[in-house]
């Protein structure tokens, strides 16, 4: 009687398998490809250095390569795309409603701004604690869901955001959108008038977000997430919480969008109901996906291609931008897989192990 | 119940005890009826045919699917309905049968984090993921006694089926648990590794309670302390793994198959 009793194989595994996914509702939807992201950026590469030294001269660098309002939004797109890249690569969540993140910051930052006059770094503290603050009861509403449930169920919520925001016309100015929102900085007048000066003002908030999310994703909490991300159901079984985990980084996620938003409506002296739409969600996870997820490098090199890309083609007088990024992006999303980022980390991967 | 031993008379309460378990997947009872005793010390093995209920049994004990009807008492206190993390806590470990880890985490990763677990360090977003090192030292030890030290900093997804199941079972184990759900820990490995996984059972089942799924009746006939035959979600017999054996019923709904 010492003979296995065939049948804890092959065939009744895989519908085993599915049965635990759905039981406990983790069932992802989204392509697994992209989602199934290479984690490579928790891995401490032996360039790491030599990358941190590029991107931070790169960084300041950038408003003599090109136009510095310009310059201004591809950093602030940059911290956008992180803070979805911190749902989407390392949690396994797709969020489609981070405009209202981004979008509400702008508008509180844009009123303290106007109303009280204060140094625009506490007027955007003030967006981004906004942002996080309605990040709390979304996110404990939306975390339940995956995959693509839960990319629908934020969208609805920026939308009904939207909606607010519009219905608020005498706070918001409806179809106007603020106007005439002032960057005080201590009196100091170059920041204030000069877009090139005020690059450097500003650019610390943003390293300063940049300097959080990798704190995040190099902390006891992101190897928590990382293994949300790749098994939700055994993360439970080792006693994590899987959905409070889940909502704390959705605020904290939406803090970093907010931080981001509010640079934005600060470097731009306005804000408008665009930066609430579906299409500022939509546009920042093409950067984050076209970038590459999982890593932290991704979103800002999708941020310079797309926000470069967009201002080179509008300037051009040229009438079909949003065709031209789509067209690239189903390109980019169909040749590297894992985006431009990983893609190249997986060449340089591939050459090492050769040699 | 003829040729089956009738439940002993144990001192104190059982560990874990269900009455009437039941699970139902619109109109199908995968789970029907069960009430069963799990004594303190003891490796409980649960057999029966393919679908006979055991994986969901375990999903109903360890949280991760709630009964239909029925109760679960864990040292005399009502689980019932709890979240499989809240059960984590209270000392239920459990295996899963299709092995379930972090495809982008090392096996000293996944120790770390199994042992952090109860600490809540890992809620610290703001602290370096060097503190997780305070769990080296176990998680290596743990690693080692799986036979898995040489592999220690690959990561799961890379690992091969048997060490991954090496792996899983040292996840349980590095929760330290009173009672450890252990679903087929030996599928589909090969004779030296299934008589390795049984002198791992063997060895932390010490001090420990142990429910134990699998198919193979070498590993069953060796552990086990108690049988329990599942089949279409009743309990048909239970009793020591030798009367169980000599079951009429047993044999002809189970072990039959394995007889022709
Ligand atoms: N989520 C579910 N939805 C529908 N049916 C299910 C679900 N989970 C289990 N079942 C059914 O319940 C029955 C018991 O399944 P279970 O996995 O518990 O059996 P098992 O005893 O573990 O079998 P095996 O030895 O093959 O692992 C099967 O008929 C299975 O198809
Ligand atoms: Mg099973």
């Amino acid at each position: 009687m010492t003979q296995q009793i065939k049948g804890s194989s092959g065939i009744i595994e895989p519908d085993l398998a599915r049965r635990v996914n759905l039981d406990t509702a983790e069932h992802d939807v989204i392509n697994p490809d992209l989602t199934r992201s290479p984690g490579k950026g928790r891995r401490r590469s032996p360039l790491r250095w030599i990358m941190l030294a590029v991107g931070l001269v790169a960084t300041l660098a950038l408003p003599w390569l090109v136009y510095p309002p310009v310059a201004m939004d591809i950093a602030a797109w940059a911290l956008f795309a992180i803070s979805v890249d911190l749902l989407l690569g390392y949690t396994g969540l797709l969020s489609f409603g981070h405009a209202a993140f981004w979008g509400s910051s702008s508008y509180v930052t844009g009123l303290i701004a106007i109303n009280w006059g204060v140094p625009f770094p506490l007027a955007i503290l003030g967006g981004m604690l906004f942002a996080m603050a309605i990040a709390v009861p979304i996110g404990y509403l939306s975390v339940r869901r995956t995959g693509i449930y839960f990319a629908m169920v934020t969208l609805a919520f920026a939308q009904m955001v939207y909606f607010v925001a519009n219905q608020l016309s005498g706070l918001t100015g409806g179809e106007n959108g603020l106007q005439a929102i002032p960057r005080s900085f201590f009196g100091i007048e170059s920041v204030e008038t000069d877009s090139f000066t005020f690059y450097y003002a500003a650019i610390g908030l943003i390293l300063l977000g940049t300097w959080a999310a990798w704190r995040i994703v190099h902390s006891p909490f992101g190897r928590v997430l990382v293994a949300i991300r790749d098994n939700p159901a055994r993360a439970r079984a080792l006693g994590y919480d899987v959905d409070r985990y889940k909502i704390i980084v959705f605020v904290l996620s939406a803090g970093l969008a907010g931080l981001a938003g509010g640079v934005f409506a600060i470097s731009h002296g306005f804000t408008s109901l665009q930066e609430l739409e579906w299409t500022t969600s939509g546009k920042v996870v093409l950067i984050t996906v076209l970038g590459g997820i999982g890593t932290l490098w991704g979103g800002p090199l999708g941020a310079a291609i797309v926000v470069t890309l967009e201002d080179w083609l509008t300037s051009s007088g040229f009438e079909g931008t949003g065709i031209i990024l789509g067209s690239i992006f189903v390109l980019i999303v169909l040749l590297f897989r894992h985006g431009i980022w990983g893609t190249t980390q997986d060449l340089f991967q591939r050459r090492r192990k050769a040699d | 119940m003829d040729g089956v031993e009738p439940v002993q008379a144990t001192s104190g309460i059982p560990l874990l005890q269900t009455s009437d378990l039941t699970k139902d997947f619109r109109g199908f009872r995968a789970v029907d009826g069960i009430s069963l005793s799990i004594n303190a010390g003891t490796i409980h093995a649960l057999v029966g045919p393919n679908g006979a209920g055991k994986t969901t049994l375990f999903n109903l004990l360890s949280g991760f699917l709630a009964p239909t009807s029925g109760s679960i008492a864990y040292r005399g206190k009502d689980i019932t309905g709890k979240a499989p993390e809240q059960i984590a806590h209270l000392g239920i470990a459990r295996s899963f049968q299709i092995t379930s880890l972090f495809d982008q985490l090392t096996g000293l990763e996944h120790l770390e984090l199994a042992l952090a677990s109860p600490t809540g360090l890992g809620m610290r977003f703001w602290r370096s993921e060097r503190q997780m090192g305070q769990f080296r030292q176990r998680s290596l030890e743990l690693i080692d006694e799986v036979g898995l030290a040489h592999l220690a900093d690959k990561v799961a997804g890379s690992l091969a089926y048997g060490q991954k199941r090496a792996l899983e079972l040292a996840l349980a184990l590095a929760l330290d648990p009173s009672l450890l759900l252990l679903d087929e820990p030996t599928a589909g490995m090969g004779l030296e590794d299934v008589d390795r996984t049984i002198d791992l059972v063997r060895q932390v089942a010490k001090g420990r309670t142990v429910v134990l799924v699998d198919h193979n009746m070498h590993v069953v006939g060796s552990l086990a302390d108690r049988v329990t035959v599942l089949q279409q979600g009743q309990i048909l017999a239970e009793g020591s793994y030798e009367q169980v054996r000599m079951d009429d019923r047993v044999i002809t709904a189970y072990l039959g198959n394995a007889h022709a």
